[in-house]
């Protein structure tokens, strides 16, 4: 969906996070995991990018970059603030990220570990608002009933604990607190993926709703496709550590450009049994961040290999307008995408 | 899917309760389904609505307070002359030589969670030889072999290594397949597999459902195959039985399941998933409410309360029972019930 007068909120550039490997009686640093390693993407303000890849490939540790709740190693992310101002948060430090805090905020995946179960719904909602300093309880009652209301729960049971609701009410109550602040860009980490089925589709809707109404922007993590490609108006898809492939859901889905893309969506079971999905072989397993290998990270297993791939990193470009793949084969291939 | 044979497993209208302190867990309240062989029976519904206990009841390692309350689960035996018999599981000595020689033998499971099922302490290698010589007469060496071959079929590489492996050594989607050797190591009737792939991603899914449909074919087995996710059951079953609070919604062959769903829960179910065909970015239907909790089962119909059928007086008052609808469905709904009293 093009938004006029698009601009990015967020830009990534070259951002890597390595975490070390340390061995021994001196723990001495003996390698890095490159759980995120030289990527680059960028959310325009009010749309949604999903992130996707399969376990371990860097997608909350790219998230938590982005929030500076881990420190990346190198690299550059360049946040529109709500003045207008353009700052990257690489640089920031911790007094200097303190008023930008609120503009950026993170939905959690598990809705029952994330809520302090000792805390009431006004306690929970209320906290950031606190923390920022509004003293008053009668305003933050107000501000409460007000966010309660926003994510379809009933203000009444602002007193009420997290065990007294259900999954999917629980995770309202988190799109709630993190919504307390007026958030800008909202990084949405698994968050339908504990939840049922019958309660999976009033989340999503809630959070499509909460986008229109408050001119949200979201990062949607998430290794579910089929959600991925209803809610994202772009996909990013990471690999070991790297982006493999972005463009519009549409084109993404229809005319994917990397292997590995194409073989997540073979890999999709669609719910009709009229449609044979899943014949898919990708042989081996996903690579290790710690001694990723040489070349592609994805040519042991890419069925398209040629001797090129096993020796030189394909380079991430533009193939056509949008639309990114890092396969030095991006152009020929002809892969199929869904129907 | 030879229906017309009778069925390997027959479970007539089973209860298990949970007898807790603060109330009555009805965890399966009266279920009923058949097993055919060469059939992937596929079982679906959300978190909490009996899937997993039912099947710890076929195997009766339903734990306290948990107890079978009522009905029969009869599984068809053939004898070493050829005969066939039937043996109802109900009443077996959970303990005894006969469940044991059933459990693992006749009937294995694959755990919904993989990592419980191996211990830490023994190689993987040593725990399927302990369970063939279980079930098998064979010593050691050819219980090996065996378990090696088994190794094979599931496309461990480097089998002969990765026998003398811990399971904490090996990835989710090797362990995965250590599991399902495990459990085929005895050749069983009927292999139950609770949620397989929800710990793995989706390549390794495919990968693991796709051994499956294969082994299940060369066997010639039944396989029980348990979900919450639609599009693997789409993909995987023969026949479903979707259930919701401990109670089967509706049967039947997958393809009318999924083109011509009766059961309101059924139809509001696959509804409510973006689908191939789903205009992106617009609200998806929903189910209003969500699942009650245990102790709040409602009365009479278990989805009455979410139900957008929903007939006051009728499905509030009396459980629908399950019923032939059409020439291979069964649904347990008062919308049909009618129609057939009044045809
Ligand atoms: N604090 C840490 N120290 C060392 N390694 C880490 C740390 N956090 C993450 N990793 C490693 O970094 C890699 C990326 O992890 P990350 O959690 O970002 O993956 P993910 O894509 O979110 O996976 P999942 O889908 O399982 O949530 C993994 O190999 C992980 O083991
Ligand atoms: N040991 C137990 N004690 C008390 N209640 C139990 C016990 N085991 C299961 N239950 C209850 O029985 C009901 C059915 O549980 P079961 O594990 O069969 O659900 P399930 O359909 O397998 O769900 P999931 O998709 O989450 O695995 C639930 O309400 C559960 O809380
Ligand atoms: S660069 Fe080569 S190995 Fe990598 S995805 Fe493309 S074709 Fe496959
Ligand atoms: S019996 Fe009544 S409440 Fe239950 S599914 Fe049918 S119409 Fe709905
Ligand atoms: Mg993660
Ligand atoms: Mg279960």
């Amino acid at each position: 969906m093009m938004k006029t007068a698009a601009q990015p909120l967020l830009e990534v550039k070259d951002l890597r996070k390595f975490f070390p490997i340390r061995k021994g009686f001196l723990r001495k640093t003996v390698g890095y995991v490159r759980a995120v390693d030289d990527i680059n993407f960028f959310i325009n303000e009010g749309e949604t990018l999903g992130l996707v890849g399969e376990s371990g490939c860097g997608k909350t540790t790219a998230s938590r970059c982005i929030l500076r709740a881990l420190s990346p190693t190198s690299g550059q992310m360049l946040f529109r603030t709500a003045s207008g101002d353009v700052v990257d948060l690489a640089q920031l430090n911790r007094e200097q990220l303190k008023p930008l805090r609120a503009q950026m905020q993170m939905i959690f995946q598990d809705p029952y570990g994330s809520l302090n179960p000792r805390m009431t719904l006004f306690d929970i909602v209320g906290e950031p608002l606190l923390i920022a300093g509004m003293r008053n309880r009668r305003r933050r009652e107000e501000r409460v009933a007000e966010l309660l209301r926003l994510v379809g729960l009933r203000p009444e049971f602002m007193q009420r604990f997290p065990h007294a609701f259900s999954g999917g009410q629980r995770q309202r109550i988190g799109i709630a607190r993190a919504l307390a602040l007026n958030p800008r860009l909202v990084v949405a980490d698994e968050p339908v993926s504990a939840l049922d089925v019958s309660v999976q589709a009033q989340t999503l809707n809630l959070l499509l709703d909460l986008q229109k109404r408050l001119n949200l922007t979201y990062l949607f993590v998430s290794h579910n496709l089929s959600v991925v490609r209803h809610l994202c108006d772009r996909v990013t898809v990471m690999y070991v550590g790297k982006i493999v492939e972005t463009a519009t859901s549409q084109e993404m889905f229809a005319r994917p450009r990397h292997p590995y893309t194409a073989a997540l969506l073979a890999a999709l079971p669609v719910a009709d049994p009229r449609i044979k999905t899943g014949n898919v072989e990708l042989p081996g397993e996903v690579a290790s961040p710690a001694c990723p290998p040489s070349g592609c990270y994805f040519h042991p297993r890419c069925t398209y290999c040629i001797d090129r791939c096993k020796t030189e990193a394909p380079a991430y470009r533009e193939i056509t307008p949008g639309h990114y793949a890092a396969c030095h084969r991006a152009d020929e291939l002809n892969l199929a995408g869904m129907a | 899917m030879n229906q017309n044979t009778e069925p390997l497993l027959s479970i007539r209208d089973l209860k298990v309760h949970f007898f807790m302190d603060e109330g009555v867990v009805k965890a399966v309240d009266g279920i009923s389904l058949d097993v055919h062989s060469g059939q992937v029976f596929g079982i679906v519904g959300e978190s909490g609505c009996g899937k997993s206990v039912t099947m710890k009841a076929v195997l009766r390692i339903v734990e306290p307070p948990g107890r079978i309350v009522s009905g029969e689960m009869l599984l068809r035996q053939t004898g070493r002359d050829g005969k066939t018999e039937l043996v109802d599981l109900v009443k077996l000595d959970p303990r005894g030589t006969e469940m044991r020689h059933v459990r693992g033998g006749q009937i294995a499971l694959i755990p919904q969670e993989p990592m419980a099922a191996f211990s830490p302490v023994h190689t993987i290698g040593n725990q399927i030889i302990e369970a063939i010589r279980l079930h098998r007469e064979v010593d050691a060496r050819e219980a090996r072999k065996i378990a090696l071959q088994q190794f094979r079929d599931v496309g461990i590489p480097a089998p002969e290594q990765r026998l003398d492996q811990y399971s904490w050594q090996m990835s989710g989607g090797l362990r995965q397949r250590a599991m399902i050797a495990m459990a085929l190591s005895c050749n069983p009737l009927i292999l139950i597999a609770d949620e397989p792939t929800t710990a793995v991603d989706v390549t390794t899914q495919a990968q693991v459902l796709r051994l499956l449909r294969r082994l299940q074919q060369e066997r010639n087995s039944a396989i029980i195959f348990i979900t919450h996710d639609l599009g693997v059951i789409a993909q995987m079953a023969d026949y479903v039985t979707v259930m919701y609070l401990g109670l089967v919604m509706e049967q039947g062959p997958v393809d009318q399941i999924f083109h011509a769903p009766k059961h309101p829960y059924t139809r509001a179910l696959l509804e409510s998933i973006p689908s191939v065909d789903t205009p992106p970015r617009v609200d998806l239907p929903t189910i209003s409410g969500s699942i009650p909790h245990p102790f709040n089962r409602p009365a009479g119909c278990p989805f009455h309360p979410r139900c957008s059928e929903f007939m006051p007086g009728t499905c509030d008052q009396q459980t629908p029972a399950l019923t032939p609808v059409g020439e291979k469905q069964l649904v347990s709904c008062f919308m049909y019930h009618n129609r057939e009293v009044m045809a």
